[in-house]
């Protein structure tokens, strides 16, 4: 394992230590139980808070601040946090208006944050969870956990960030978050695996000449191992899936959503938008809005995932609304 | 036939402390097959951290230990085995509530309870492949049976549980990160059912002893 850490038991600790010192104007990073909150924390919203596993950097940690996330609560590396992290992160920025949990479909994370929010709600606090489940590669959803929460995470954060912002009530945040995780389709591909630090091997191998499509952001496996191609067959190989499950039709307006999963370059992530925006293109949608870039990883891993999300005149207004987190901003 | 104490209650847990460490990389190894590869971690990791609290608790009901246990399990271990061996414990709390021993048919009551826990949260059934395929038939064959001994119902139970453990190699992961490798689940034990039952193997030696 070649790795820049001190030690693997203090990845996550060290890496907050380091957030907290690089944005002291957005950030504040609490210890014991570990969770961050935005450097003010303003009460007089509805609190948007999110978390999951350590590893998907900048997600979730990155997306706290004006616009976005109100806390994040980071657990070990790609192993869910825990409920009294949640509690007393909730407690610590939730006002009147109670909170939204942002919750990723994997087993651990959703049974972590079910637990705290009964926690919270015993404290009456007005709570409500919404489940992100936006990744076609799951295909048999009833014999599995489901579809995994992926890229549409990083959208509904945004949004419903925005949302918040505008004195929206619990409810209609919480509906808007289910309306984007509705809208909103995903499929990922990796070109190699990454190594959990404290594992110290690579999660899956993956020969020199081959790819997994539909790959999970802990390494799940995905529909199948191929053999490697050119990008842009790769592209058409992510793209079919997703518009083929949600009933995209000619003239939506869409937002496309190309992202790295930690050890792609941006230069090759430009060449899959490249190819996607032709394809959508050709299916006759319009791509209105996009974001290239890393935002939600799986370590070093090697690979990409598209995200496409339905938009129409308010999820564009909210996804144009000013956001300033460490990871994320614009319009400011 | 013997009661269960509070104090044998907490012999079980403080081996729990040891079991874990001891079985950390073989569950390690088992969850690498078909998982994260870090179930030995975690438990190893919660279970350290339970006897800290028991000196506290010593002599004390029985609720109390469960709910210790719960607690600390919970905000301890993380992933989906925190929850779900935490909430064992919390619903286990309630039917030993204010009881400094127990008889076997009340203490078979806590961890039914408990058990109604872990597939209330986790909705996984018998085949699944995880943790509640162990501790069902496990914790049945603990029930007593006409002149029974209080040592013959757990070694029947730990029986059923280590049998019960190998009889998930053959099936398909239903829940869980396992769940996404479909057929290639098959052929690997399952690393939830073989925590359990060491579990109830660390029982078994605690109480009978």
């Amino acid at each position: 394992m070649k790795k820049l850490i001190n030690s693997p038991d203090n990845v996550v600790t060290e890496a907050l230590q380091g957030m907290e010192l690089a944005h002291p104007d957005l950030l504040k990073v609490h210890y014991n139980p570990h969770f961050i909150t935005r450097a003010t924390p303003v009460k007089n919203k509805v609190a948007i808070i999110s978390g999951g596993g350590s590893g998907h950097e900048p997600m979730h940690g990155g997306f706290v601040g004006l616009g976005m996330l109100d806390a994040a609560c980071p657990g070990a590396v790609f192993t869910s946090p825990t409920p009294d992290q949640m509690e007393a992160a909730t407690k610590a920025v939730a006002g009147e208006k109670g909170a939204l949990l942002i919750v990723k479909n994997y087993t651990g994370d959703v049974m972590n944050f079910e637990l705290a929010a009964d926690l919270v709600r015993a404290e009456d606090i007005p709570v409500e969870s919404v489940i992100i489940d936006d990744d076609v590669a799951v295909q048999d959803s009833t014999w599995t956990a489901g579809r995994r929460g992926v890229g549409a995470t990083v959208l509904a954060e945004k949004i419903c960030g925005a949302a918040a912002e505008h004195g929206q009530s619990l409810a209609d945040v919480s509906a808007l978050c289910k309306r984007v995780n509705g809208e909103a389709r995903s499929m990922g591909m990796a070109l190699t695996s990454c190594t959990v630090p404290h594992i110290g091997k690579p999660t899956f191998d993956l020969p020199a000449d081959e790819m997994e499509i539909g790959v999970g952001i802990h390494g799940e496996p995905g529909r199948r191992r191929a053999k490697l191609l050119p990008a842009d067959e790769i592209v058409e190989l992510l793209v079919e899936p997703i518009l083929k499950d949600l009933p995209f039709k000619s003239g939506d307006e869409v937002l496309l959503f190309v992202n790295g999963l930690g050890g792609t370059p941006l230069i090759e992530l430009y060449i899959v938008y490249r190819k996607a925006a032709e394809l959508l293109q050709k299916a006759g949608l319009k791509i209105t809005r996009n974001l290239v870039g890393s935002y939600i990883t799986s370590l070093e891993m090697a690979g990409t995932a598209i995200t496409l999300l339905k938009l129409d005149g308010e999820l564009t207004k909210l996804w144009d609304a000013p956001v300033l987190t460490p990871a994320l901003r614009k319009g400011i | 036939m013997d009661a269960i104490t509070s104090s044998r209650i907490e012999r079980w847990l403080r081996d729990c402390a040891r079991v874990f460490p001891e079985h950390k990389d073989e569950l390690n190894a088992l969850d690498a097959a078909i998982g994260d590869g870090d179930h030995g971690a975690n438990m190893a990791r919660g279970f350290t951290a339970i006897p800290p609290k028991l000196d506290a608790l010593a002599g004390k009901e029985i609720d109390g230990l469960f709910r210790t246990t719960a607690t600390t399990l919970i905000s301890v271990v993380g992933g989906a085995s925190g929850p779900l061996y935490g909430t064992f414990f919390l619903k286990a709390s309630a039917p030993a509530k204010g009881k400094l021993k127990l008889t076997l048919p009340e203490f078979c009551a806590c961890l039914d309870a408990g058990l109604a826990g872990i597939v209330g949260l986790g909705k996984a059934v018998l085949g699944d492949k995880t943790m509640v395929d162990v501790l069902t038939p496990a914790l049945a064959a603990l029930h007593p049976k006409n002149g029974d001994t209080l040592t013959g119902a757990l070694e029947r139970a730990v029986a059923a549980a280590r049998e019960a453990a190998e009889a998930t190699i053959p099936l398909q992961a239903r829940k869980g990160r396992a769940s996404y490798l479909g057929e290639r689940s098959i052929g690997h034990k399952d690393p939830g059912a073989t925590s359990s039952a060491l579990l109830l193997e660390a029982l078994a030696s605690a109480v009978k002893g």
